[in-house]
């Protein structure tokens, strides 16, 4: 290694860095400039290591190599294994991995503060701003470890990981003060003079039971917000170990993470029409099937594939509203494979895609990439609800909420709630697997309708049979 | 005026300024890409592995810096895993003849 940098050349790289980690982001504004984003995100990444890894030239570098190629290793083979459906998985993964990690360096700061260039004992000012960080890491650990669980549907396995909102009365309370408890050690640590482990120990600890108690109470299909606010967490816990230890580039990589998270969940939010704080509080979707009852004696006319078939093949536009049902039926493959069939014969077909549809922002756009669908065929929400008018057939596979005409309708539980207007087409067929209302617990007068037919069963086996039809 | 600046007041102007340019760029992002957007922040997150590695140098191993190297591994995960699977999936969304307009 050259000879150790100035803390001048030190600083100056890490601001080539932190400018190219914007660039990484400032790349996905189109998919044509994304992969050069990545490759300067990969670019900011090794300056930063090699940098710092110049710094501690003298130390032990061989073990930090030796962690740096098993970790890379590991992430590298999940990377190229992973399924596109568990994309919401890997990243509540990773998440916990980012909040742990934090957690440890704060641990190691507490107890050598003088490794990272910063004063021993720790300044109060640093002190606060560790203990931030910790809390917030150890939060983002926890709570996605529960994420995980619940994305994983390992809910059979483990209670806890229920993706039903898990609810006990008076957990808001608990809560509340247990996060009390947590800011009084965390402000005995910061304000002792010696390095108070005590306090650290217990707050941290706190921080981890909260991190699970905030996320069980959260069901499966808030999914979105909560992969989003964790991504937000992991941003501002790197950002608050920066403060603490003086270093810049951790500060604006954390910022622009956490301000990535919190867009994200403002706008997956949006989309379901509620507040951050109402899906935080969680429970929704606990008091299924009052909203349901009542529902009478509406026919509900349903069809075959080959049904379905002949009305898309003899259609002149086609839309197609994917969902959280094609994602659990793998059924991307086959769509595109129909998509192609029927433009083959003429057919006008497109995508639209709800923001929250699936479990994480852009699920839906990742698994049609997936199956090699352009992206010129697929259209956010906004850009194609006034095309439904005009369209001929709309296909909806595994989607409810987001197809429910009630949104319009004032006193129901979605009211106001953006939908996409696929009521407004001349047929509709939806397929679901049974009858069962949807995550919100409405039931969905799409469904009711003349122009609707249904086609039940696995979205896969329907789409497959829709294919061989439609010669 | 006198004295120096508090380090924290620096760090916190450096804060302030890149939340505001988060903001500005995230807004940009096409929906369509939020997902690859969510991998990658994951990947730049684990730049706390410079936090990791700083703790990890002291010469002689200690308590703490047995946490830098495990702390070392556990970013280095996401550094690989992050930046490589939004690769993989920036991949997807370059096949068949791109035509000049995204879904924005």
């Amino acid at each position: 290694m050259a000879p150790a940098m100035s803390a001048n050349q030190i600083t100056l790289l890490y601001l080539v860095a932190s400018v190219c980690f914007i660039l990484a982001l400032k790349g996905l504004s189109s998919p044509t400039s994304a992969r050069r984003g990545n490759a300067f995100g990969i670019a900011g990444m090794a300056i930063a290591v090699l940098t710092t890894l110049a710094v501690i030239a003298k130390g032990r570098i061989d073990l930090v190599l030796l962690a740096m190629v098993v970790g890379g290793t590991i992430g590298a083979f999940v990377a190229r294994r992973v399924q596109m459906t568990q994309m919401p998985e890997l990243v509540a993964a990773m998440h916990s991995l980012v909040g742990m990690a934090a957690v440890l360096i704060a641990i190691a700061a507490v107890n050598n503060p003088a490794s990272f260039g910063v004063p021993d004992p720790l300044p109060t000012g640093n002190k606060l701003e560790l203990f931030i960080g910790t809390f917030v890491g150890a939060i983002t650990f926890s709570g996605s470890v529960i994420a995980f669980g619940k994305l994983a549907g390992l809910g059979k396995q483990f209670r806890l990981f229920s993706s039903a909102p898990v609810v006990f009365p008076g957990q808001h309370m608990v809560n509340l003060a247990l996060a009390l408890v947590m800011i009084g050690f965390g402000a005995a640590f910061f304000l002792a003079d010696d390095k108070a482990w005590t306090a650290f120990a217990v707050m941290t600890a706190i921080a981890f039971v909260l991190g699970v108690l905030i996320i069980i109470p959260i069901g499966g299909a808030d999914m979105p917000v909560v992969i989003s606010m964790l991504n937000s967490y992991s941003g501002w816990a790197a950002a608050g170990i920066g403060f603490s230890l003086n270093n810049s580039l951790l500060i604006v990589a954390g910022s622009l993470v956490g301000s990535s998270g919190a867009i994200l969940s403002y706008i997956m939010c949006k989309a379901m029409n509620r507040s951050f704080i109402s899906v935080i509080l969680g429970g929704f979707g606990a008091a299924e099937g009052t909203a349901a009852a009542g529902t009478g004696d509406k026919t509900v006319r349903s069809g075959s594939s080959e049904d379905a078939a002949f009305l898309m093949a003899n259609a002149e536009s086609v839309i197609i509203v994917p969902g959280y049902g094609l994602a659990v039926a793998r059924a991307q493959h086959a769509v595109a494979e129909m998509t192609e069939k029927l433009i083959e014969k003429g057919v006008n077909v497109r995508y639209a895609i709800h923001p929250v549809a699936g479990r994480m922002p852009g699920h839906m756009n990742v698994l049609l990439a997936e199956a090699e669908v352009p992206y010129d065929q697929v259209f956010e929400m906004d850009d194609i609800n006034g095309e439904f008018g005009t369209t001929d057939v709309v296909l909806v596979l595994g989607a409810n909420d987001v197809v429910n005409p009630l949104a319009y309708e004032k006193g129901s539980a979605i009211y106001g709630m953006p939908v996409l207007d696929v009521h407004k087409s001349r047929t509709v067929l939806v397929n679901k697997r049974s009858m069962a209302s949807g995550y919100a617990g409405l039931d969905n007068p799409l469904f009711y309708m003349d122009k609707t037919m249904m086609v039940f069963g696995d979205a896969k086996k329907v789409v497959e049979e829709i294919v061989k039809a439609i010669d | 005026m006198s004295g120096t600046v508090d380090p924290t007041v620096l760090n916190l102007m450096v804060f302030v300024l890149a939340v505001f340019v988060g903001y500005h760029v995230i807004w940009n992002v096409t929906p369509a890409l939020h997902t690859p957007l969510m991998s990658v922040t994951n990947a730049i997150s684990s730049v706390v592995i410079v936090g990791a590695i700083l703790a990890a140098g002291p010469s002689d191993p200690d308590f703490g810096s047995i946490l830098g190297v495990v702390a070392v591994g556990l970013a280095a995960v996401n550094v690989a895993g992050g930046f490589l699977v939004t690769q993989r999936m920036l991949e997807m969304f370059k096949k068949k003849q791109p035509k000049a307009k995204g879904s924005e």
